[in-house]
């Protein structure tokens, strides 16, 4: 695993004179004993804190950290049933701006050229393990049976916003397209680059459960508004029962496979290549 | 009570093989639980429980720091952008000359809080964070790990926990030695007292624990922590699709994060009262008896 990718790089204000941070030597009368036992304390605090850090920079510590991300989603499905309905607000809940986060407008010319026309020569791309696989345009898609829902939308920093999307149903759109039996995951490739070079692509994927979920759409309109481009014009995942990272900004192209091994760095999605759970549930 | 199996914290010396008191015939024998004598205190599996709950409790507030200084400020409602700023949080601000502060604001109120809540120093360098590096774990901004551990710990507090409270009602140790008795009651004023000066139970009191202990640990075992479980799993966009959305009892997602994150500083205030009051009433003594379970019973004093 590359850490230098998986631990984000905190921000650097300024590197400090080291001397001028240094403890000043202790003259005050401590007895020797209390002064022992602090310092002891403080040790044992240290090397257990430096051993925190190694256990998360090795390799097979985190696999078994990780070993909880299947009873997270097994707890999760057991508890609420595959049907569940995320928790849907009212228009006096809105936010009055949708925050954008991660990207804002892709570092991407083909897309920047769909944009610049308004996306009239966008096209939906959806392959794989379909017995029809075809394209779709904005208006076919919006053509299809449509849902629109105010929800909260939980990003997994911790925020929570709350919107009014309006979208295709992805279950619909699979009924088209008639997925065959070996499909296991929809994979959703959009068009924002997340590094600076313009590689690595946005990605994300979701089981059939979810796929087939009355809530989970293509949104194209936001607040009753085609959808901006800082919150992933023209078209944006709504997975409502997960956390942010899994509604997938800027969808491409569906791609319907039995495993997602093979695609990207093979977690099945980009920040879960980074070292977050697929399980985006908790 | 049951005096003949001098049941103090739900070890019967006959039920502990190792125990260094031999039960003497009568129960009425006064060298039983005389003074300076190692007395057992406290069952195995209560031992077991406690250091497990030891590191999971502290591991997941560590975890659970890093995971807050991912977005270190806290809302009341459902969402985090209506318009209302946040009750709490804790931010940096660089100004011209690049100097960093760091800030606390609490309900309008703000503090510059550089150094420790903010912008904190590592290894040399200054960074703009929430709590300091060495408050969390990991220590540098790590967000999915965090999490990692956080939820791989959570397990392991949960079923430590559900083992605890089904243990300690099957073995009669919450009935016996938890629950309040009619006496203790009486007593609360008195305990309130010998709590203010310091002054501690001795001899066969000093078996049992006292009414603000019992209350104290009956708050900590059955009110704060399924509430702070409660509230973690109310983050969980998964788990709140039950009744409808049942976040909503408590003011909403981020009222429940809120609250997660108050019950993790009032869990930090009891184990900083509990760890002081082990330290006055006797360091090794205590340690002893959540180690190896047996506990000297402190000389009789002649104010009883």
């Amino acid at each position: 695993m590359n850490d230098r990718k998986r631990a984000i790089t905190p921000r650097v204000f300024a590197v400090l004179d080291s001397a001028k941070t240094a403890e000043p030597a202790h003259a005050l009368p401590y007895g020797s004993r209390r002064r022992f036992l602090a310092r002891m304390v403080a040790s044992v605090g240290a090397l257990t804190m430096a051993g925190c850090d190694r256990l998360s920079q090795s390799e097979w510590f985190p696999k078994i950290l990780d070993s909880a991300e299947k009873l997270n989603q097994s707890l999760g499905k057991l508890v609420t049933g595959r049907k569940a309905m995320a928790q849907e607000f009212t228009a006096a809940d809105l936010s009055p701006t949708f925050r954008s986060n991660g990207t804002a407008e892709p570092n991407n010319p083909e897309y920047a050229a769909l944009a610049m026309n308004g996306f009239r020569d966008y096209a939906l791309d959806v392959s794989g393990l379909v017995a029809r696989p075809r394209r779709f345009t904005l208006e076919e898609l919006r053509a299809l049976p449509s849902r629109t829902q105010i929800t909260r939308h939980d990003c997994v920093e911790g925020w929570s916003a709350i919107g009014k999307w309006q979208g295709t149903r992805l279950s619909a759109l699979l009924d088209a397209v008639q997925p065959s039996a070996a499909a296991r995951y929809v994979v959703f490739h959009c068009a924002d680059p997340m590094e600076d070079d313009g590689q690595s692509p946005y990605y994300e994927s979701i089981d059939m459960d979810d796929a087939h979920h009355e809530q989970t759409i293509l949104a194209y309109a936001l607040n009753d508004k085609p959808l901006p481009i800082a919150n992933g014009a023209p078209i944006r995942l709504r997975v409502e029962r997960q956390l942010g990272y899994k509604h997938a900004k800027y969808v491409m192209r569906l791609e319907l496979v039995e495993s997602f091994a093979h695609i990207g760095g093979g977690k099945g999605g980009y920040w879960e290549d980074q070292g977050y759970q697929w399980y985006a549930g908790i | 009570m049951n005096d003949r199996s001098n049941p103090a914290l739900g070890v019967t010396e006959a039920a502990l093989p190792g125990a260094m008191v031999k039960p003497s015939g009568s129960p009425a024998d006064a060298t039983y639980g005389r003074t300076g004598q190692l007395y057992a205190r406290h069952a195995l599996p209560v031992r077991i429980m406690h250091w497990i709950n030891v590191v999971a409790l502290t591991l997941m507030f560590m975890t659970g720091l890093q995971i807050f200084n991912s977005h270190p400020a806290l809302y009341w409602g459902a969402s985090s952008y209506t318009g209302r700023p946040p009750w709490l949080e804790i931010g940096a601000r660089q100004d011209a000359q690049g100097k960093a502060t760091g800030y606390t604001r609490v309900l309008g109120h703000e503090w510059t809080t550089t150094g420790v809540l903010g912008v904190s120093t590592d290894d040399g360098r200054l960074y703009a964070q929430g709590f300091p590096g060495w408050l969390t774990v990991p220590s540098h901004q790590w967000l999915s790990m965090a999490r990692s551990w956080h939820f791989f710990f959570a397990w392991v507090f949960f079923v430590n926990g559900i083992c605890y409270v089904l243990y300690t009602i099957a073995s009669r140790h919450l009935a016996r030695d938890l629950w309040p008795t009619r006496a203790d009651l009486r007593g609360i004023g008195r305990s309130i007292v010998d709590h203010l000066r310091f002054r501690h139970p001795t001899g066969e009191a000093a078996k049992r624990y006292n009414v603000l202990q019992k209350f104290a640990y009956l708050m900590v075992i059955f009110v704060l922590l399924p509430l702070i479980i409660l509230m973690g799993f109310g983050m969980s966009p998964r788990l709140d699709t039950l009744f409808g959305g049942w976040v909503g009892w408590f003011g909403g997602r981020q009222s429940v994060r809120s609250l997660h994150f108050i019950i993790g500083w009032l869990l930090v205030a009891f184990v900083l009262i509990h760890v002081f009051e082990v330290i006055v009433t006797g360091l090794w003594n205590n340690l002893r008896s959540m180690i190896t379970g047996r506990y000297r019973v402190p000389a009789e004093t002649s104010h009883e």
